[in-house]
């Protein structure tokens, strides 16, 4: 039986452990509204582009532009996006074993894959399965910028470009609040064409400088870049949101555990006092006994 | 007044990157770096889409030019509105011109070595040009 020596200390040590998951879920909160913003701040940006560009493929062929055109799948590129930490539930297994199990049924069907990871802990799982990578991007999320989507989806639309991708997903969470999180997987490459409502679209004669084909062409790199940058910062946010769920949770299973080892801790000490009254009690009757023979 | 009636006078520049809104204003005139050369704005223009080239974005507002270093952008004219995108833009009291000079001097000795195959020598070129605007944008605010 454990002495109350040693419950004293397993409720200590309970209660430092709740210290650390309740800071790490003050932290993540205040993160999450920092990557909350940046996905409002993107926003601006990311919707105009779209406009644009469904606006001016309806003035040209947009068939014409390689980034836009389908073809027969070949290789397939897969960008997965995860965190670079743990201690957020769910939230890194759930991307991987999707990864893994879509990689499965590319090597049944005989696809090749170029993958791309985000996220140290993605990088470690496919090392440790002897995945080969193409690229790898570590560390990004506490300093996440335009440069990093720009990096990647400019090396995805050379591949594509280049007819060394014929396909490229991405794999991420989407952030949907500070609960949930939804596993996304959507196709960059080609570019879906964007269906705009015609009523939306203002028929204004506009004059282009250089061409409309020339600008479509200039816009749809970084289509694919801003797409990717929202991907990340969706992945930002939603990490940040699991983590919070997950320490709430486990500062609450910390209270769970200190409350039940209290009244264990109660009850042996109850029961240690109550043990030592009969002694004494005990020894004053075997006394009195001894005193009046 | 009459004469002009229905031409706005003035015109609502936004300015927009993929991190932030850097400028949203009521503003009187807009010159911009369009892919074929430089243009300017006034309240009441034609429709108009360009592509920008990275170079200097300046604005005249109660009068007084402000000035923006933009490198890649859209720009959309409008009669009453010129919206830009940008991959990147700094007010010239936001731009750093110690870092833009460092910019600019290992942009220049990474093409001092033309001959060494493995410089990727149009980045180099691109990364001059875009730390020599930044530091005229500087100098301007």
């Amino acid at each position: 039986m454990a002495t109350l020596r040693d419950i004293r200390r397993r409720i200590n040590s309970v209660k430092s452990t709740q210290q650390i998951t309740k800071a790490m879920k003050m932290v993540a909160a205040a993160k999450l509204r920092r990557a909350q913003q940046r996905i409002v701040e993107a926003r601006p940006y990311a919707y105009k582009i779209q406009e644009v560009i469904a606006s001016l493929a309806l003035r040209t062929s947009p068939e014409q532009h390689p980034l836009l055109a389908t073809r027969e799948t070949g290789r397939k590129g897969l960008v997965v996006v995860a965190a670079d930490k743990g201690l957020c539930g769910a939230f890194n297994a759930n991307i991987l074993r999707k990864a893994f199990e879509y990689l499965r049924q590319a090597e049944d069907a005989e696809v090749q894959i170029t993958l791309l990871v985000v996220g140290r802990k993605v990088r470690d799982f496919f090392r440790r399965r002897q995945v080969e990578r193409q690229g790898e991007w570590i560390n990004i999320f506490d300093q996440l910028a335009y440069t990093h989507a720009a990096e990647i989806g400019s090396q995805l639309a050379r591949g594509y470009l280049d007819s060394e991708l014929d396909e490229v997903h991405l794999l991420y969470n989407e952030f949907k609040s500070a609960g949930i999180q939804r596993l996304v997987m959507e196709r960059l490459l080609p570019i879906t064409p964007l269906s705009v409502e015609a009523e939306e679209l203002q028929p204004v004669e506009f004059i282009f400088e250089p061409s409309p084909e020339v600008i479509l062409g200039e816009l749809l790199p970084r289509h694919v870049e801003i797409q990717v940058y929202r991907a990340l910062m969706e992945s930002a946010a939603a990490e940040q949101g699991a983590r919070m769920t997950a320490m709430e949770a486990a500062t609450q299973s910390a209270s769970e555990m200190i409350e039940r080892l209290t009244l264990v801790f109660n009850k042996a000490r109850q029961e240690r006092i109550t043990r030592e009254l009969m002694d004494i009690v005990g020894g004053a009757e075997a006394l009195r006994g001894a005193g009046t023979a | 007044m009459a004469r002009h009636e229905g031409i706005p006078r003035t015109l609502n520049l936004e300015v927009v990157t993929p991190t932030r809104m850097v400028v949203r204003e009521e503003v009187e005139e807009v010159m911009a770096p369009g892919a074929e050369g430089y243009f300017g704005v006034m309240g009441g223009h034609l429709p108009f889409m360009s592509t920008l080239k990275v170079g200097e974005l300046a604005y005249r507002k109660n009068g007084r030019w402000r000035h923006l270093a933009v490198s890649w952008g859209y720009v959309e004219v409008r009669p009453e509105t010129v919206i830009v995108l940008a991959e990147a833009a700094e007010k010239a009291e936001e731009v750093d011109a110690a870092r833009a000079e460092r910019a600019r001097d290992r942009a220049l000795e990474r093409l001092a070595q033309w001959g060494d195959e493995s410089i990727d020598v149009l980045r180099a070129q691109g990364a001059l040009t875009r730390s020599l605007t930044r530091i005229e944008v500087a100098g301007k605010s």
